[in-house]
């Protein structure tokens, strides 16, 4: 027994790392140049560029810069196929959404590799967020295709013909079937403008629509830089459906004046977590950190300034620090990864930029101790606390993982502070208190006001902003009404 | 017996500022964030570390009405040298018997390392007297228990009698004299993860080593958002008051990703340092057995049939 005794008295290896666990990219086959997707055809775009991952700067495809005249030829392809498409019977039309989202549902693995690729974003993410969503986006608007005249009741929705979108780096998948899918529901076809760092899902979903048989030119796909979605605007088109920053959205609104095409814009935000001292304090600290650090932060409606009351403010910011301290940064494409790589040196420099000012108008900063990987762009979870509402953090959108706390002693004072800013997008409260949250919902500015939870999406539900993060409403029955128009009724945000 | 007071008496919290409250638990929340930690991906040599953890924090249970000398001594083999082809294979932490079962694993386990365990205090309902219930414990005890895991009175504790459970768990720990003292919260009768960490607070402040989830009598035993909730409070407890109390699943753990789920939990909650017998168990029977299976299979890289391991 003596050796026994020695043996199980013999030290536990200190420390648990957990292996890498990586995600195989040999699921997706990326082909080496991609062109542009027009009438169901690929075609050359006039030049080239290269699309990297963020998280090694290694070069993955070289994929097309579209010229004005390639965004002529896609909304030209879109207008042809229009008639057949508005025409075709609404239960067809569901038919091919609903295929759609089967194909993606089958293929979300190999989606889900190349958005963490493309994108940065940690696989875990890309798994279990945007590629459900994505799918169920499709699920759900292919339900409505041939219920329009149910959906608004006597006032005769028609298609308005060939949609511009232009959408954002930040869920390009979940952000194409955001947009695509209630176009095609109400019978209109489509010139998706996808970011210039992230093109390829959107190329890769271009294969979809061929395996659903999509009748050619109902999806046009051009790939490019601004310049690119300038001229989208600029186009021939019925409508513009934009994602992405509100100073692109201004000029884009600018552009569109007097020219008669309807406009969405979904931009930017600054939303309040606000949390009450009779929370749930963990699964606040929960809600807070993915809040902020779910995608990189790289979310319009993320919950960058945290409102706390002042009574709980010590205990919860040691407890947020804690947390902090167990997020695991690194390679996008571990499963173990929870905050993943900035999306592109640009973005990486405004971050850096905006958290340089917090540091110099004096707000603390706390960043948990994290080895980043030397290659790719990389920025490590922040929160700043001593935060004045004046400061630049608290009131600029910073798109990253950079977190404002601030104090508040009463409901009233929460509800003023968390209005006083030019964004309206979404807000968050935490209490235990039922009244509350709706007291709360009441007053809140901002398109969606999440209760005990934190960016949680669905299609059913609608998402849009107030003031400065835009007009229109993407998803639910809200969704479908910006492509449509109706007889003697003018549209919201038309 | 008094009127509840609102926080429990003689709790060593500091209930001022920093835990202004007993706190509440939000279920959706607490779920998904079980549901996030049980995605990890534990591969190769850190599953392989884990394994051998989930082991060395095993109390093997057997708790029958038909357990006897023999089935007891040869669960006492097992728990020493689980895997007698491979010494590599660490001894568990204790073995886990009714009292009247103590002397056959005190005389199987002596000089092994390996603790022998009793439950007590009316095991499984802990409706009895209290000094029946003391007694059971002074003789476990004394018929050389290293630990005691007894039970919380669920019918005091869910009418709202939080001092008469409290003062139990005192009188208990009192009794154990220096045996380690587990607290059964039997979480399956509280119903609420609110009553979950209510009750692992109150049982910390009357002086548990440990909290255990569930005595196995019951379905529904432990489940990874109630171990998570335990862990929160443990957390807590320790932040407060630098007190290092430990945590034991029970009940319903039958695999080794199930275990290692639980213990991803525990690294991600409290840290490396309640990755240590000391302060972690996880109260099981069947599940040894798969883990055995498991760690062989990343030695040898195959599977093997079930007929290479004993059934105890």
């Amino acid at each position: 027994m003596t050796d026994l005794a020695k043996q199980s008295n013999a030290p536990v290896p200190a420390g648990w790392t957990y292996a890498p666990a990586p995600e195989s990219t040999e699921i997706v086959a990326l082909r080496d140049r991609y062109g542009l997707y027009v009438g169901g055809e690929w075609i050359d775009a006039h030049d080239r560029y290269t699309t990297i991952a963020p998280r090694d700067e290694s070069p993955l495809a070289e994929v097309g810069q579209a010229s004005a005249a390639d965004v002529g030829a896609a909304v030209q392809a879109a207008r042809d196929a229009f008639p057949r498409w508005a025409q075709l019977a609404p239960g067809e039309r569901a038919k091919y959404l609903f295929r759609i989202a089967r194909i993606l549902a089958e293929r979300s693995r190999e989606f889900a590799v190349l958005e963490s690729l493309n994108g940065g974003k940690p696989i875990k993410e890309s798994r279990d967020v945007d590629l459900p969503l994505a799918s169920a986006h499709f699920f759900y608007y292919a339900g409505w295709a041939d219920k329009l005249e149910y959906a608004f009741p006597n006032r005769s929705p028609r298609p308005i013909g060939v949609a511009g979108q232009i959408i954002p780096w930040n869920f390009p998948l979940l952000m194409l079937a955001w947009k695509i899918a209630p176009a095609l529901a109400a019978g209109n076809t489509v010139v998706l403008k996808p970011a210039e760092t992230t093109p390829l899902t959107a190329l890769l979903f271009c294969d979809v629509l061929r395996q659903a048989e999509l009748p050619a030119g109902v999806v046009n796909v051009v790939t490019g830089d601004g310049s690119t979605g300038a001229a989208l605007v600029d186009a021939d088109v019925d409508k513009i459906a934009f994602t992405g920053s509100t100073e692109v959205g201004k000029a884009i609104q600018r552009r569109v004046a007097g020219s008669g095409k309807k406009l969405t814009l979904e931009l930017g935000g600054k939303a309040a977590n606000i949390v009450f001292d009779d929370c749930a304090l963990d699964q606040a600290v929960e809600g807070i950190v993915n809040g902020i650090y779910f995608n990189q932060g790289h979310v319009c409606c993320a919950g960058s300034r945290l409102f706390v009351q002042e009574s709980i403010a010590e205990p919860l910011v040691e407890k947020l620090k804690r947390r902090m301290a167990t997020l695991r940064v690194g390679d996008p494409l571990d499963k173990n990864t929870d905050v993943g790589a900035i999306n592109s040196r640009m973005q990486l420099e405004k971050i850096e930029e905006l958290v340089q000012s917090g540091r110099d108008e004096g707000a603390e900063i706390y960043q948990p101790p994290c080895r980043l990987p030397e290659r790719g762009y990389w920025f490590a979870p922040t929160v700043f606390t001593n935060v004045a509402q004046s400061y630049r953090i608290a009131q600029e959108e910073i798109f990253g993982p950079v977190l404002s706390v601030l104090t508040f002693r009463t409901p009233d004072e929460a509800v003023e502070k968390a209005n006083n800013t030019p964004y309206g997008l979404s807000a968050g409260v935490w209490t235990e208190k039922g009244s509350r949250i709706l007291w709360m919902a009441e007053r809140l500015r901002a398109g969606v006001v999440w209760a005990n939870t934190f960016n949680r999406f669905d299609p059913t539900s609608p998402f849009g902003g107030y003031k400065e993060s835009g007009f229109g409403r993407e998803g639910g029955l809200h969704g479908l009404e910006p492509y449509l128009s109706f007889d003697g009724a003018e549209t919201f945000g038309g | 017996m008094a009127q509840a007071p609102a926080l429990p008496r003689g709790f060593e919290l500091p209930l001022k500022q920093r835990l202004p409250r007993i706190g509440s638990i939000d279920q959706v929340a607490v779920e998904a964030r079980a549901g996030e930690l049980a995605k990890r991906s534990i591969k190769r040599e850190a599953k392989v570390w884990a394994l051998e953890l989930a082991i060395r924090c095993c109390d093997l249970t057997t708790l029958e009405g038909q357990d006897t000398p023999g089935k007891v001594a040869a669960l006492c083999s097992k728990a020493v040298r689980p895997d007698p082809t491979d010494p590599c294979v660490p001894s568990v932490a204790a073995v886990c018997v009714y009292p009247n079962l103590v002397p056959v694993a005190v005389e199987r386990l002596r000089g092994s390392g390996v603790k022998v365990a009793s439950v007590a205090t009316a095991f499984p309902s802990g409706q009895s007297p209290l000094d029946v219930k003391l007694r059971e414990v002074e003789d476990a005890v004394s018929m050389g228990a290293d630990e005691v895991d007894m039970v919380i009175d669920r019918g005091a504790f869910l009418s709202g009698r939080y001092a008469a459970v409290y003062d139990e768990i005192v009188r208990v720990k009192e009794a154990c004299g220096d045996a380690h003292l587990k607290v059964i919260l039997e979480v399956a009768e509280l119903g609420t993860y609110d009553n979950v960490r209510r009750a692992s607070l109150l049982a910390m402040a009357a002086g548990a080593d440990f909290i255990k989830t569930s005595t196995g009598k019951l379905p529904g035993a432990a489940t990874l958002p109630v171990h998570l909730v335990m862990l929160e409070a443990i957390r807590d407890v320790f932040e407060e008051t630098g007190r290092r109390v430990g945590m034991k699943p029970a009940g319903g753990i039958r695999t080794s990703k199930n275990a290692i789920q639980y213990l991803v939990q525990v690294h991600e909650t409290l840290g490396p340092d309640w990755l240590t017998r000391d302060l972690y168990r996880i109260g099981a029977s069947s599940l040894l057995n798969d883990i055995l299976m498991q760690l062989r299979k990343e030695k040898t890289g195959a599977y093997q049939s079930k007929d290479y391991f004993t059934n105890d």
